[in-house]
C-alpha cells in the first residue's frame, strides 16, 4: 500500500497550518518518505511529543497504509 | 491494564534498557529497528530486546502503550525516548549518551 507525498502534506497542514513542510521519497516506490516538518506549535515540546503532533496528524495511517515516514521536526528560529 | 499492557508495563519498568523492536537483536528483522540496535551496541549499552513479530499483541499493544505508532521503540528506566529517528539524531548529537549515563546507564563508549 502507497500513500502520495502531496497527501501526506495535506493532512500535516490540516492539522498544523502553519507548517513548512519538504518531503522526500526515499526509494521511489510511494512508500519509504523523509518529511522535515517546521511548525510553531513544535516549540516547548520534547522531539517524542513533536512526532506524535505529526503521527496524529496522519489519523493512524503512520505504520498502515504508510509504512516508512522518516521524521525531522523543528521549531522555527 | 490488559494483561499485554501488564506485561509492557512490567518489562518497560523492570529494565534499565528496552527495546522493542522487529526481530532480535542478534538478527533484526528491519532496517529501522537494526539501526537502533546498531547504536546501542555501539554505545556499548546493555539493554533488553523484545520482538515484537514473536506476538502480535505486543505488537500493537506497544503502539498504544506509547502513543506512538511505530516501531523500534526505545526505552530507558521505564520511559520512552523515542523511535528510530530520534534515537539517532539523539546519537548524531551526543544527546543519547548524555541521556544513558544521565539515568545512570553505563555507556562504554561515551559520545
Amino acid at each position: 500500500m502507497a500513500m502520495d507525498s502531496a497527501e501526506i502534506e495535506r493532512l500535516i497542514k490540516q492539522a498544523l497550518p502553519d507548517a513548512k513542510i519538504e518531503i522526500r521519497d526515499l526509494a521511489g516506490d510511494g512508500d519509504h518518505y523523509a518529511a522535515t516538518v517546521i511548525s510553531e506549535q513544535f516549540r516547548g515540546k520534547t522531539r517524542v511529543q513533536q512526532h506524535q503532533l505529526v503521527y496524529a496528524a496522519l489519523k493512524g495511517q503512520m505504520g498502515g497504509q504508510l509504512h516508512a515516514l522518516a521524521l525531522q521536526t523543528v521549531a522555527p528560529e | 491494564m490488559s494483561d499485554v499492557q501488564k506485561f509492557i508495563d512490567e518489562t518497560v519498568k523492570g529494565n534499565d534498557v528496552v527495546l522493542f523492536m522487529k526481530g532480535t537483536p542478534q538478527f533484526p528483522q528491519c532496517g529501522f529497528s537494526g539501526q537502533v540496535v546498531q547504536i546501542l551496541d555501539y554505545l556499548g549499552v546493555t539493554y533488553k530486546g523484545v520482538n515484537v513479530l514473536a506476538d502480535d499483541e505486543i505488537r500493537n499493544g506497544i503502539k498504544q502503550y506509547a502513543n506512538w505508532p511505530t516501531i523500534p521503540q526505545l526505552y530507558v528506566k521505564g520511559e520512552f525516548v523515542g523511535g528510530c529517528d530520534i534515537v539517532r539524531e539523539m546519537f548524531q548529537n551526543g544527546e543519547l549518551s548524555t541521556h544513558m549515563q544521565d539515568a545512570g546507564v553505563p555507556v562504554s563508549q561515551p559520545g
